[in-house]
């Protein structure tokens, strides 16, 4: 006869699921106020997903439990805690960008706001364990709710989006239970604490498996976090679904992403294996090279973006692979001041969305189509130009200074050829992000049949839209006095979980 | 008078700012007021300068990023409040003669945040936001070639940022790797250029630093092999933007160099003198020769900046407080010169809109005064003595003439190539008969045009006569310079070198 199980439920230690479950009751509350009453206003469902989230954000602030929790799958550590703040509060912003002054199919459907909180819940789970498996149901609950997401945006190039960004995860998701499965024949946990441990321990015997079950999560991972040569699916994606949708995609589910990375390779990096180090060594040069090299050539700023924003990811393996509390640091603070200024970038793109053009089909933010902007609207041509220098990392804007930390962490770390190569990248965006701002400020307005190809700019602004737009230049311009507060508010957490 | 110095860098950046509210058909007023207040300001710094204090004054000081070290801080000495000086006083007059038309109001805030920048790179003490404002200058720059520019305008702003922009992040890899230098030797983190002052490093390290630091600033000044962005970028800017370009911000890069190179790196900056050396002469004599197979005029002033950059290096090089002291005051007189000579071609342009020197012949018929203020400044670009070019021509190679006496032959060709090109020039456009119908009822100078350029020639022939107003205050910071890389420097051979290459005119014991 089995014997019975007996357990304290205070032993459980629940609280640590407290701020997960909010956005998940949340977003059960929008589904069944939306059974009650169909004819709600979109305002309504964007006001409460804004609601839930800053209660969750509370919940994540307000714990100060034990780290472990749910028969220690759980596990809110600092770098949980920062993590979660961050995809929460850059979350709160992009919600609100729903705002829009055009009528979205897909914000029509009260689902859209649910599934955006299964989303946000998924990334805290994946940010809050380091149970393999924990980790993959956290990564699948944000992945399904994404894939639906792109689907919901009822455009040509949408489906032949969500398709392809679906058949890719699939392909991911099952790298990620391979890699999963390795480890756990190898070590017989999945608590990656006690892989790390019995590896040692073990010296790495079996290093062959040890390095086949890395190359399935570089490949899981690599996908999720659009590394080369996993980054195929980006710029399609990103095209496929509105501007507003794009920027969320290339920062929040990469912060999940991003830790998890940095949970599992803490173990290679930690022990010194170089195989794994030099792998990681040319993926983050190569991503940072490579897609730089292909946003040269794009005409569309949304692809040239997300083009950017995969050698912006390079940038941020380069920092876990060096490994110290200072690139650890720099993570959380380059990512950050990445969101701001590309935020602002698409959110831009989203208050200019030209609707005829994205019914009719046509590219609608080709460089062209902003030729002149500053004619017409000095101030937006003005503002989306200082986005832009910001991501070409000018100082005294916001990425420069997370740039400037990053690279101060590699020299630091005596890795110098990395410093100079993240160095060389950043010579080479210049020259794609100084590209619309040539378009905006010095070509005259290209005329196709007679009309204007700009005819429309802040079509789809509302008083909103601008004011977040707003808050996000005042945080751009003074981004210098950022940089010592997140600094220490980053440095408290990721120092008491002790990377 | 404490918060001088940042009253002088944000004071432009706010009036810009508030400018926006001023309507466009009285921005000139604003804008040119702005600059006298500017200018009146910094002749206010001068006047409460102490002479004879080597080190920094009205230094400020406040805490940016203080786990970083970074930090707001100022300061003035002999070497930077000329220049700033000049900066203020080639905005300010680059102002009253500005003849364009289109969007006006755009292009004085634009220049006026670019005067921020400027002035800003000349005080700030902090590396880190001496890179910050280094970067900046470059956004203004590149919005006024871009926007107001000739036919190849989008081209050569593109080609000027990228150049500029690329380089100097090889040269803030070679900072952050300073300031871990400095965290490892003293536990703190700093990035105050004073602190670095105080630190000794190892000959190797010296090489590469000096490397990284030379892609930033030999792009700007520029140096030999990187140059081939301002000649496009000299020519397709508007008068506004070459005036500014040549007069300062050529400047930063070769102050860059007396600032950071050679007093933190003493050692390297010896190892290096001939290398240097030969890109300078390289660049004097080649690009001296290009200048003379121009057909535009605005060009060959634009080579001849390059080939002029060179004696400044070759002064700087010299390591010797005759040469150093020589190349700040070239810097000086380079600024005005040049400055004058591109609004000199600005004023025909606007007339003829050509700068084609195959367009003119026998303007000085039509044109006296314009001929006689363009002879003056050709003089003194060519460095005629008792006139402002022949001082600093003549101190940077006296200094170098202690290095090499062969090399500074070589050297003083500039002067002939020099003089051939620009009198070729000046012969081509204003001798011989007028037979160009277009060029027999131009208007001669007048007005605004003479308000601008006659302090010039003032300042060419006052400083060309009576240069030690300036020389003193410079050759107390230079010496006070040349003592620090003595102390810093590493290897007994080159404290020896140093002390060798400065004893000009010294009895021999």
């Amino acid at each position: 006869m089995i014997p019975a199980i007996e357990v304290d439920f205070a032993s459980l230690n629940i609280q640590t699921l407290a701020p997960m479950l909010v956005a998940i009751v949340g977003a059960l509350a929008i589904l069944c106020i939306d059974l009650a009453n169909k004819s709600l206003d979109k305002s309504l469902y964007i006001i409460l997903t804004v609601l839930f989230l800053l209660v969750d954000l509370g919940m994540v602030f307000g714990y100060n439990g034990a780290v472990r929790g749910f028969f220690d799958i759980m596990m809110v550590d600092g770098i949980s805690v920062l993590a979660q703040v961050t995809v929460l509060v850059l979350s709160v912003a992009f919600v609100l960008l729903a705002f829009s002054k055009q009528k979205l199919q897909e914000y029509r459907y009260p689902e859209y706001f649910a599934l955006y909180l299964f989303a946000v819940a998924g990334f805290q789970f994946m940010v809050s364990s380091d149970s393999l498996i924990m980790i993959f149901v956290g990564l699948e609950t944000s992945s399904m709710a994404i894939y639906t997401m792109v689907a919901m945006h009822n455009r040509m190039k949408t489906i032949e989006a969500a398709i392809k960004y679906f058949t890719m995860g699939a392909l991911a998701t099952g790298f990620f239970a391979f890699g999963a499965m390795i480890f756990y024949a190898i070590t017989g946990t999945v608590e990656l604490g006690k892989v790390s441990e019995i590896l040692v321990a073990s010296e790495f015997n079996n290093y062959g498996l040890v390095l086949l079950g890395v190359t399935f999560m570089i490949g899981a991972l690599g996908f999720k976090l659009s590394l080369v040569p996993f980054h195929s699916w980006v710029p399609d994606v990103y095209e496929g679904s509105t501007a507003a949708f794009a920027g969320f995609l290339a920062i929040v589910p990469k912060i999940a992403a991003f830790v998890v990375v940095l949970r599992f390779f803490e173990i290679f990096i930690s022990a010194d294996d170089l195989y794994v180090q030099n792998a990681l060594y040319i993926i983050a040069a190569v991503t940072m090279t490579m897609g730089n090299l292909m946003a040269l050539s794009q005409t569309d700023i949304k692809r040239m973006l997300a083009f950017s924003s995969i050698s912006h990811a390079g940038f941020v393996l380069a920092a876990i692979l060096i490994g110290t509390t200072q690139a650890t640091i720099g993570i959380f603070l380059y990512w950050t001041l990445f969101a701001i200024a590309n935020l602002g970038a698409f959110g831009m793109l989203w208050l200019n969305r030209n609707k005829d053009a994205s019914i009719s089909g046509y590219e609608q933010n080709t460089v062209e189509s902003y030729a002149g902007l500053v004619k017409k609207s000095p101030m937006t041509a003005a503002i989306f130009a200082m986005f832009l220098l910001s991501l070409a990392g000018v100082p005294p804007f916001s990425v420069f200074w997370g740039k400037f930390y990053l690279i101060g962490a590699a020299v630091n770390a005596d890795y110098i050829y990395l410093a100079l190569i993240m160095a060389l990248n950043s010579g080479i965006a210049a020259y794609y992000y100084i590209k619309p701002i040539v378009f905006m400020f010095f070509k005259d307005p290209i005329e196709i049949e007679g009309q204007a190809q700009n005819s429309a700019v802040l079509t789809n602004s509302t008083t909103m839209l601008k004011s977040v737009i707003g808050i996000f230049v005042i945080l751009t311009v003074a981004s210098i006095f950022l940089v010592e507060p997140l600094i220490e508010f980053a440095s408290y957490y990721v120092q008491i979980s002790g990377y | 008078m404490e918060h001088i110095l940042s009253i002088l860098i944000f004071f432009p950046a706010l009036a810009a700012t508030i400018g926006f509210v001023v309507h466009k058909d009285s921005i000139r007023a604003y804008a040119i007021t702005v600059t006298a207040i500017e200018f009146v300001l910094s002749l206010v710094l001068w006047y409460s300068f102490d002479g004879n204090n080597p080190g920094m004054q009205f230094t400020e000081f406040l805490p940016l990023i203080a786990s970083y070290g970074i930090s707001y801080s100022v300061g003035v000495d002999g070497i930077s409040l000329f220049l700033v000086i000049m900066t203020t006083l080639m905005t300010m007059i680059s102002f009253i003669g500005l003849t364009e038309k289109r969007d006006l109001k755009h292009l004085m805030i634009t220049v006026l945040y670019l005067e921020m920048t400027m002035i800003a790179v000349f005080l700030v003490l902090d590396a880190v936001v001496f890179y910050t404002f280094w970067e900046l200058s470059l956004v203004p720059m590149f919005y006024i070639v871009g926007a107001w520019g000739g036919k190849l305008r989008i081209y050569s702003t593109i080609k000027f940022f990228l150049y500029t922009f690329t380089g100097s992040l090889i040269m803030l890899v070679g900072m952050l790797y300073l300031g871990y230098v400095y965290f490892q030797t003293t536990g703190t983190w700093s990035f105050n250029l004073q602190d670095w002052y105080m630190l000794q490093l190892p000959f190797d390290m010296q090489l590469w630093l000096f490397a990284a630091f030379f892609f930033g600033f030999a792009i700007k000044v520029p140096m030999f092999p990187f140059h081939t962005w301002l000649p496009y970028a000299h020519g397709q800017a508007p008068t506004i933007g070459s005036v500014i370009l040549a007069a300062v911000l050529l400047k930063m890069g070769t102050y860059g160099f007396i600032r950071f190179s050679l007093p933190l790196f003493p050692d390297a900056s010896v190892y290096f003198t001939y290398p240097m050396a030969t890109l300078a002469l390289i660049a004097i004599v080649y690009t001296a020769m290009v200048a003379y197979a121009q057909e535009d005029m605005k060009q060959v002033i634009a080579y001849s900046s390059v080939s002029h950059m060179g004696v400044i290096i070759l002064g700087t090089f010299a390591l010797n407080v005759e040469g150093i002291g020589g190349s700040i005051f070239l810097m000086l007189s380079h600024g005005i010169v040049s400055g004058a000579l591109f609004m000199l071609v600005g004023v025909i342009y606007d007339r003829r809109h050509t700068k084609m020197i195959k367009d003119f012949g026998g303007l000085a018929l039509v044109m006296p005064k314009y001929a006689t203020i363009f002879g003056i400044m050709l003089m003194a670009s060519v460095g005629l003595p008792l006139t402002i070019g022949f001082v600093g021509e003549f101190l940077s190679l006296l200094g170098f003439f202690k290095v090499s006496p062969i090399l500074t032959i070589i050297a003083g060709l500039t002067i002939i190539f020099g003089a051939v090109y620009m009198l070729v020039m000046y012969k081509k456009s204003f001798f011989g008969p007028c037979n160009n119908p277009e060029n027999k009822n131009l208007e001669d100078v007048k007005g605004r045009e003479l308000v601008a350029l006659i302090p010039l020639v003032g300042l060419v022939v006052l400083l060309g006569v009576y240069p030690k107003m300036i020389l003193g205050p410079i050759d107390k910071s230079v010496t006070n310079l040349i003592e620090v890389m003595h102390t810093k420097a590493v290897s007994p051979t080159t404290k020896a070198r140093i002390l060798e290459l400065n004893s000009i005119g010294e009895v021999k014991k």
